[in-house]
This record gives structure tokens, C-alpha cells and sequence, in this order.
């Protein structure tokens, strides 16, 4: 069972908790000593919404600006062009410790995202000292209940970074970004650097988490199977763009966008006997400096006709979502059936 | 008739550490017949990457490894000189890693170093060596080959080195070729075509492949047997189809139950977990290493050392005192859950 996300937004009579309006970035990239800077389009004139108790799956190969797109949305990078909305305010006029008190980030190596030089403890009230908390008497109390939700013992309190395990690491970093009761959590690859048996025990720590405290996620993977277990609705970036849009069951029932079919062909489920599919995705992922004209798709796709390659798709509006791909152009639909 | 290539009997590779020594492969047996996939699965610390360097006789340095028997196409590796495992590795024997930066040498060209790995081994001239290079690129996949034996590994992307890794580990057409989490570093999509690749090779060249992962994904869709290990111990072993359909070994049901399967495991509903930690590998273990987590233990389990006992089928060997009833159990659940 899925709910459409303006279902939701009526039921809780509230504005998109996070909205971006046609953002792009664009980064400077230095090609060399005596030649001209080049400019990068990390993300171009994306428009996403996430509504109060969503979790929206953001996937797609590296480089393909999730994680600048993810950036933006947490307010830590300012869109080059276009407006990025948190809880119904431009972020533009939020500072960034009221942005942070909204949205908190969980990244994926829990080693290298936490102070090795700093015990648990302080490392999860940081965030209360930084929000400038009235009550710093109830801190350590506040700590130690929040450790113990995310399923570390108290007595942790006083270790390092360097004596835990790569699971315990990851609970500090979610204690650490729900400690001031935000009401969104960006997950970066939350579990890819985890072994199997502890990935399931952070899945499902952040669905109880989620159902317990009313958060809403962005997910950003690229496990398809965690995806499709965790999200309500799957966004796929390709090259900078969202090429497809879908609640979740749809998007897994019927992918539309050649780019989703090919990933999702790419999900090794463990099945004995099917073999490794070949995903027909020929060239290797396309350097972002070098946008391909027309669909930016076009070289890796196996439908691709003439006009791919000189006219770029616009965003066609499916029953659960949206796909960018002119295969779905409503006349060459009517050619078809004609 | 299938002909065996690497046979491995009761290796163990002891590391000596502050605290004392840690046993990280604890007597491992297996073999791969020429055209098998054998894949090694389990996750960090269980000895499963020490297992395949110890065959390439690659361990780092202080490691102590002994083994009854370590034998490739009938050579006996365990006693072999150094001299002697220099010309079979590489030669008759060659390993792919994770990370292909790591394996590449940054300052030279990827022509270079892929004749050098045939010059060293065959008398032959750098001209074919690049005819073979060439060739082995354009197998791989990898467009204007020619041209690309002149960049450095910086230029390629990281599908693109592992595939050179893959040619340069086939230069000298050996007949086994050890895989160390090949694809955990790249992208799904080049996931599937790397794996897709390997498997082909593996079929066309007849060798026998060892992959190495931790991905239950990938073990069942490449593997023709699987070795589970837990600990430093081969904890369960059979045929692919055995091991998917009727996982005896609590910690391989447990490893399956964890991972989320789209079409199996219902969206928001908690996923199986394993309680508890590997237990250290330092000083002796006793009894099941896995007993400490596991919901079934007994008495018994945490008495002595459990041996491999044969389980459902040909070559399906377990190491439960409890697999019987444990196993039919599980195999009842996964066929009622599939339907």
C-alpha cells in the first residue's frame, strides 16, 4: 500500500518539509595549468519534493549529483540557480543552525564522519551546545536516553570512535543527528560500508526510529533491494537530472525510464540459477563535463531513436510520478498505437 | 570429467599480535575443478581474503601459514621457494583485488604494465606481447584499445581499471583466477557487467574462478559452490543450489535472513538480524565459534570443536551439531515463502 505524497500533505495539513524549485549547480573545474577553467554541471534545474513522512529514495551511479543535490537540501551549498524550500521557507533566509535543527545528515563511513578525538558522549551533545540548548543539566540524562534508543549501551558514554564496531559508529552518527529532534534525516549510503548482519540492524533501527519519532528520509543508495525495502517513493538521477519519479511499488512493478530498467536489471537478488543479467549498458557512466546533446541517455540507451540524440526530453507526468524520455512523448505514443 | 585444479587442505595462517597470536584461518579445506566458480563468502574479519593470499602465498610477512596440503595442477605450493611461486604467480595463477588503483602502478602506462606481466613469464617479444595486450583489452571491453595502452591508470575510470586488471590478469592464460571483491567498489550497473564478463572468461578460458565477496547477490547468481566462513572456519559448504535452497548452518540462514529481497521481504517490515559479535581469534576457540550467537545452541555446541558433517546431497558438508533438524526446518520456510 502506497499513499500519494499529497495525500499525505493534506492529512497533516502541512507545507513539503523540503522542496527544491529548479536548483542547478555548477562548480569550476580547473582542466589543466594554461587552459581555461571548464564549468561542471553537478545538477540541472532539478525540482524535488519531500512531504512529512516520506522516505524518497534518491538513486544513480556516482557522479551523477546526489550527493550535491543531497548538500544543497541540507543547506551546506547554495543552488547556483533555481530556490530550495525547507519546511515552507526559503532556505536563503534560514540560518544555518535553524536549517540544521530541521534536517541532519547520517553519512555513510561512520569512520571518517565522527571525531576520533572526541568520546561518544561529547560527540552526541555537541549538537546541544552548537543549537545553544537552555538546559545544560538535563544533557548528559538527554544523551545517555537517546544512546540507549538507538540501541547503545550507556556505558559507552566515555569510549572513542576507535573502540567500536563499524555498526556502533553508524548508531552514534544517527544518536548524533537526532538528538535535537529534527524532523528530516538525509541518509548518504547509511549502510554501505556496513557488513550484511549489522546493514539489517541499521535498516531497522532507522524504520522504528522513523515510525517512533515521525521522521521522514531522504535515502540516497545505490542498493536497490534497501531502496525498494525502505522508500516510498524512488527518485533516479542520471548526469544531473531526475530522469524518472515514481512511488515506489509502481516503480519496481513497471520502470519507465530505460536508465531505471537498466538499474533495476542490475539488482543482484540471491536467486541460484539466474545468472548475472547483461544490463545492455554499453559505454562506461559519461564525464559530466561532456554532456551528451539531446537526452543525455542517449549513448548508453538500447531505445534510442533520431531525435534522442538533438532534442532533450521535458519531464511527461505518469499516473505516480514523472519520466523524462521521449518514448513516453505523448504523439509518439499515439504513432504507436495508430 | 571434471580435472582439479587447486586443491586446499587444513590451511591455517596465524598472526602474531600484541595480545598473543590470532588464528585468522583455522584448517579451511576446498578445491576448484577446472571451469568452477567457487565462491568464498563472508563478512570482514572471517578470513576469507587471507585464505586466498595465503594460496598466492602473498601474506604479509609476519604470518605464519601451514597447510596438509596446497597443491595447483598437481604442484605442490605449500613447499614451494619463493623463486619457484614467483613464475607460477601471475603465470598459473593470478589475483584481482577490490581496489584497482591499489594494484596499478600510477607511473606506468597500462601498455606497459600489461606486457611486462607476459614478459616475465614467456619467452616471447614486446611486439606480441602488444598484439596480445590489444587483444585482451578488446575482450574485455574496452573501446580503442590500442590507443588506450599509452594512458596511465589515473585516466580510466574505475570500471575501466578493473577490467585492464582483469586483462593483465589473463595475459599469461592461467587456469586460476582468485577475485577479491571484484565488483564492491564500482557501481551496480558496472557490477553486473564486470561479473557478467568474469563469468564468460571463466567459461570460454576454462579456468577455474575463486571469488571472494560478501554479497549473497552475487554468490548465487555466479557461483557453482559456495564456501561460507565464519571466524576463520568453512562453516558450510555445498553446491550454489543447496546452500540457497537448504542452508543448514544457522549463520548462513542467518546472513540470508538479513538482506532485504525485493518481491520477498515486505517494505518496513524488520529484517532478520544476527545478535552479538564475532568472537575474538585470539588464543584458542572452543567449541562453535558461532554458538554465542546462535539461537539454537546447546550444551554440546559449546563442549568441543564441531567437525564438518555431511549434509542434504552430494558434497553439501556442515558444521552444526544440530543441521538435520535445523536444516529441514529452514528448507520447509524458504519453500513455503517462494511459493
Amino acid at each position: 500500500m502506497s499513499v500519494s505524497p499529497s495525500v499525505v500533505a493534506q492529512v497533516a495539513g502541512q507545507a513539503p518539509l523540503l522542496e527544491a524549485r529548479s536548483v542547478s549547480r555548477t562548480f569550476q573545474v580547473s582542466a589543466g595549468l594554461f587552459r581555461a577553467k571548464r564549468t561542471l554541471t553537478a545538477v540541472e534545474s532539478v525540482s524535488l519534493t519531500v512531504q512529512p513522512g516520506e522516505v524518497v529514495a534518491l538513486v544513480g551511479e556516482s557522479g551523477c549529483g546526489k550527493t550535491t543535490l543531497a548538500r544543497m537540501l541540507l543547506g551546506l551549498l547554495a543552488p547556483s540557480a533555481g530556490e530550495m524550500r525547507i519546511a515552507g521557507r526559503p532556505a536563503h533566509a534560514l540560518a544555518r543552525r535553524e536549517i540544521a535543527r530541521l534536517v541532519q545528515p547520517v553519512f555513510q563511513d561512520p569512520y571518517s564522519s565522527l571525531n576520533p578525538r572526541k568520546p561518544v558522549g561529547a560527540i552526541i551533545t555537541l549538537p546541544l551546545r552548537v543549537q545553544g540548548d537552555p538546559k545544560p543539566e538535563t544533557w548528559r540524562a538527554r544523551v545517555e536516553d537517546m544512546m540507549e534508543r538507538v540501541g547503545l549501551a550507556r556505558r559507552l558514554y566515555d569510549n572513542y570512535p576507535s573502540q567500536l564496531s563499524g555498526g556502533q559508529r553508524q548508531r552514534v552518527a544517527i544518536a548524533r543527528a537526532l538528538i535535537n529532534g529534527p524532523r528530516m534525516v538525509i541518509c548518504d549510503e547509511p549502510t554501505s560500508a556496513l557488513d550484511v548482519s549489522v546493514q539489517s540492524q541499521i535498516l531497522n533501527l532507522l524504520q522504528d526510529l522513523r515510525r517512533d519519532l515521525g521522521l521522514t528520509y531522504l535515502l540516497i543508495s545505490h542498493n536497490l533491494a534497501v531502496v525498494e525495502h525502505m522508500a516510498t517513493r524512488v527518485a533516479v538521477m542520471y548526469l544531473g537530472r531526475i530522469v524518472e519519479e515514481a512511488d515506489t511499488d509502481t516503480f519496481y512493478a513497471a520502470p519507465k525510464h530505460p536508465y531505471s530498467e537498466a538499474l533495476l536489471a542490475s539488482v543482484l537478488t540471491p536467486e541460484p540459477g539466474l545468472g548475472v543479467p547483461d544490463t545492455h549498458l554499453g559505454a562506461a557512466y559519461p564525464n559530466p563535463l561532456e554532456v551528451p546533446p539531446g537526452c543525455r541517455f542517449h549513448p548508453r540507451c538500447a531505445y534510442v531513436r533520431d531525435e534522442c540524440r538533438s532534442v532533450a526530453p521535458k519531464p511527461i507526468a505518469q499516473r505516480a510520478g514523472f519520466v523524462e524520455c521521449h518514448l513516453y512523448d505523448p504523439i509518439t505514443l499515439q504513432g504507436q498505437s495508430a | 570429467m571434471s580435472e582439479r585444479i587447486l586443491t586446499v587442505e587444513d590451511l591455517r595462517v596465524a598472526l602474531p599480535v600484541p595480545a598473543g597470536t590470532l588464528h585468522a584461518v583455522q584448517g579451511v579445506s576446498f578445491h576448484v575443478d577446472r571451469g568452477e566458480t567457487l565462491c568464498i563468502v563472508g563478512e570482514s574479519g572471517c578470513g576469507k581474503t587471507l585464505t586466498a593470499l595465503a594460496v598466492m602465498d602473498l601474506l604479509p610477512q609476519r604470518a605464519l601459514r601451514t597447510a596438509a596440503r596446497l597443491e595447483l595442477e598437481g604442484r605442490d605450493l605449500a613447499r614451494a621457494s619463493e623463486r619457484a611461486m614467483a613464475d607460477i604467480r601471475g603465470n598459473r595463477m593470478a589475483m584481482i583485488f577490490q581496489e584497482p588503483m591499489t594494484s596499478l602502478n600510477p607511473a606506468y602506462t597500462i601498455g606497459n604494465q600489461l606486457e611486462e606481466a607476459l614478459l616475465r613469464h614467456r619467452r616471447t617479444s614486446r611486439h606480441e606481447a602488444r598484439d596480445r595486450a590489444v587483444h585482451l583489452l578488446e575482450r574485455v571491453g574496452i573501446t580503442a584499445a590500442a590507443s588506450r595502452l599509452k594512458q596511465y591508470p589515473h585516466q580510466l575510470s574505475g570500471g575501466l581499471r578493473q577490467r585492464v586488471m582483469i586483462a593483465m590478469a589473463l595475459m599469461c592464460s592461467p587456469s586460476l583466477l582468485l577475485a577479491d571483491e571484484p565488483t564492491t567498489a564500482l557501481d551496480v550497473t558496472i557490477q553486473a557487467q564486470i561479473l557478467h564478463l568474469l563469468a564468460e572468461l571463466q567459461r570460454e578460458l576454462a579456468m577455474g574462478l575463486v571469488l571472494i565477496t560478501h554479497d549473497l547477490g552475487i554468490v548465487a547468481r555466479i557461483a557453482t559452490r559456495v564456501v561460507v566462513m565464519y571466524a576463520g572456519q568453512v562453516v558450510e559448504t555445498g553446491p550454489a543450489d543447496a546452500i540457497f535452497r537448504a542452508p543448514a548452518h544457522p549463520y548462513t540462514q542467518g546472513l540470508l535472513a538479513c538482506i532485504p529481497v525485493p518481491g520477498r521481504t515486505r517494505r518496513g517490515d524488520p529484517l532478520g538480524t544476527i545478535p552479538g559479535m564475532v568472537p575474538s581469534l585470539i588464543g584458542e576457540t572452543r567449541g562453535c565459534a558461532f554458538a554465542g550467537r546462535c539461537p539454537h545452541a546447546i550444551d554440546v555446541c559449546r563442549a568441543s570443536a564441531i567437525p564438518l558433517e555431511a549434509g542434504s546431497g552430494d558434497q553439501h558438508l556442515v558444521r552444526c551439531v544440530r543441521h538435520a533438524e535445523i536444516g529441514a526446518a529452514a528448507g520447509r520456510r524458504l519453500a513455503e515463502a517462494t511459493l
